[in-house]
């Protein structure tokens, strides 16, 4: 059958949101170089995210953390058959068309990196490949979506190895939306109103420099959007997320998750699947840990599965319980 | 009826929707049950092998036990149907890139992954499937069919390439008729059963 060339749709919304619901389940893992994207691959990993150095390396090391060099994401992507996704900074949009270009299967545009720009976020629905971004709360959830993402993930505190954070986020999106079903179209609205006011921080800032007032509807406040338009865009998701009772969007959990124990928790709290960022690499035994994150992973609800494979599997990642910058407070 | 959603990774609950659905327009009795581990799918009439990622999902139905359950559901005639990681598991054989895939070997095809390329080359596209008719059909980073033996009946080409096809009582297709609102793949494959 031969197929007229405008009847191909590319990077469309449910091609992009389709390519998320396929990593439900699984385990995606950071990894630094081919040999370590094959052992995730070999140990059941469904994606893997090829970094410069793992969150906790970037937190030790201190200074401006980057989108990874090019080369070594190219190595990645010819060493493994699953998807690789790569971090770019948030709101640099050159770093994102550069990985664009590059190939990778997912972008992710992470507050473990540096951010670019402190007023917006990527407009994620210019690109044809899916994104992928952190929140701790529905607001910035919500935000992510409107602007395109395919894929949520919670924040957490990405190199510490604590999860505590990542369970925070995910109970805070987990009871928004439920708080959010019991509200009527009213007060959804003003939901809606209030997740906005982060697009009109930049306008403001210029009008009240400029002395000429305040920010109205009819305003171009981000990319070609006007508040109004951002607001009903807002609004429509937080009806949808009303009627499903969930985000419209894959939710997975990222950011502190360093055992089989952690991720089988974040299954259990409601996670569509995990990010394993430092907690392989950073473990005594990255091989033994990929193997049990993914089956811990798989099997959440069967406890002698998640015990089992917790057996003598060396030590987890050394961990923080004190750090003193909080890499999500970044992109909020 | 009872259909059995293989259930270890993947887009699990969009077939569970999609089969649901399906029930509903039918007007028939079923039931659709998630199998995350093995004593569902031998249980059942019919078996859907979801989208995800093919590595993954072959180590866990293997290490599960509930890849032998499919093969025995398989050959005692029972509808396996498989999209997406569930067509290049049911094959035969496989590229270089399934090296690292054991395949359920229940249908004679041989398989390409990633055979349009990665997710930005990912589409979606009005196709014509035999029986079906036209039919929205996305494709993520989607395998295709490069062999067929003679048993085995091509249903749509896209391409050049063989992107579903049937062999007795197993389906295989490239693409996710679960990602769409269209169950007409769906209730094709349940009147498969016996």
């Amino acid at each position: 059958m031969k197929i007229k060339l405008e009847e191909l749709r590319f990077g469309t919304e449910l091609v992009k949101r389709g390519f998320a619901k396929m990593q439900k389940g699984g385990v995606i893992m950071d990894v630094t170089n081919a040999e370590q994207a094959m052992i995730a691959e070999d140990a059941g990993a469904v994606a893997v995210m090829a970094l410069h150095k793992v969150p906790a390396d970037i937190r030790a090391s201190g200074g401006v953390a980057r989108m990874a060099d090019p080369k070594i994401i190219e190595e990645i992507m010819d060493a493994v058959t699953i998807p690789v996704m790569a971090k770019c900074r948030i709101g640099h949009i050159a770093e994102a068309k550069a990985l664009e270009a590059l190939g990778v299967d997912m972008i992710d545009e992470s507050e473990v990196l540096t951010p670019a720009d402190t007023f917006f976020h990527v407009d994620k629905r210019k690109f044809t490949v899916p994104f992928v971004c952190g929140a701790r709360n529905l607001g910035e959830a919500v935000r992510r979506i409107w602007e395109g993402a395919a894929m949520i993930r919670t924040k957490g505190e990405a190199g510490t190895g604590n999860v505590v954070e990542a369970v925070k986020h995910m109970r805070i999106i987990n009871r928004s939306i439920a708080e959010l079903k019991n509200l009527n179209e009213e007060q959804t609205y003003n939901v809606a109103r209030k997740f906005v006011e982060r697009y009109i921080e930049l306008a403001k800032l210029v009008k009240e420099d400029l002395g000429i007032g305040f920010v109205s509807d009819g305003d171009v406040v981000y990319e070609e959007y006007t508040l109004g338009e951002i607001i009903d865009g807002i609004f429509e998701i937080l009806l949808e997320i009303k009627k499903i009772g969930r985000l419209p969007v894959v939710n997975f959990a990222a950011g502190g998750i360093a055992t089989p124990a952690d991720a089988a928790l974040m299954m259990i709290l409601g996670a569509d699947g995990v990010f394993v960022g430092s907690g392989i690499f950073k473990s005594s035994n990255p091989e033994a840990y990929a193997r049990a994150i993914v089956e811990a992973v798989q099997n959440y609800d069967d406890h002698s599965v998640v015990a089992e494979v917790s057996k003598g599997i060396g030590d987890a990642m050394k961990g923080l319980d004190v750090f003193k910058e909080r890499l999500q407070e970044r992109g909020v | 009826m009872r259909v059995a959603i293989v259930g270890v990774q993947g887009d699990v609950e969009e077939h569970v929707f999609a089969a649901k659905a399906a029930i509903k327009k039918m007007k028939i009795d079923g039931e659709v049950q998630i199998a995350r581990r093995k004593g569902i799918v031998s249980k059942s009439d019919a078996v859907v092998i979801p989208g995800g990622e093919s590595t993954t999902i072959s180590r866990l139905i293997f290490k599960s036990g509930i890849a032998q359950e499919i093969i025995e559901a398989a050959e005692q005639g029972k509808p396996v149907m498989g999209t997406c990681a569930g067509m290049i598991v049911l094959a035969k054989s496989g590229d270089e890139q399934t090296e690292k895939v054991k395949l359920l070997n229940l249908m004679d095809i041989s398989v390409k992954r990633n055979a349009f390329g990665r997710q930005k080359e990912s589409f979606q596209v009005k196709l014509n499937i035999k029986y079906i008719g036209e039919f929205e059909a996305v494709f993520i980073r989607a395998p295709a069919i490069t062999k067929v033996e003679k048993d085995v009946e091509i249903l749509a080409t896209f391409d050049d390439k063989i992107v579903a096809a049937k062999q007795k009582n197993i389906l295989a297709l490239s693409f996710h008729p679960e990602l769409t609102n269209d169950t007409r793949v769906h209730e094709f494959f349940f009147k498969m059963i016996n």
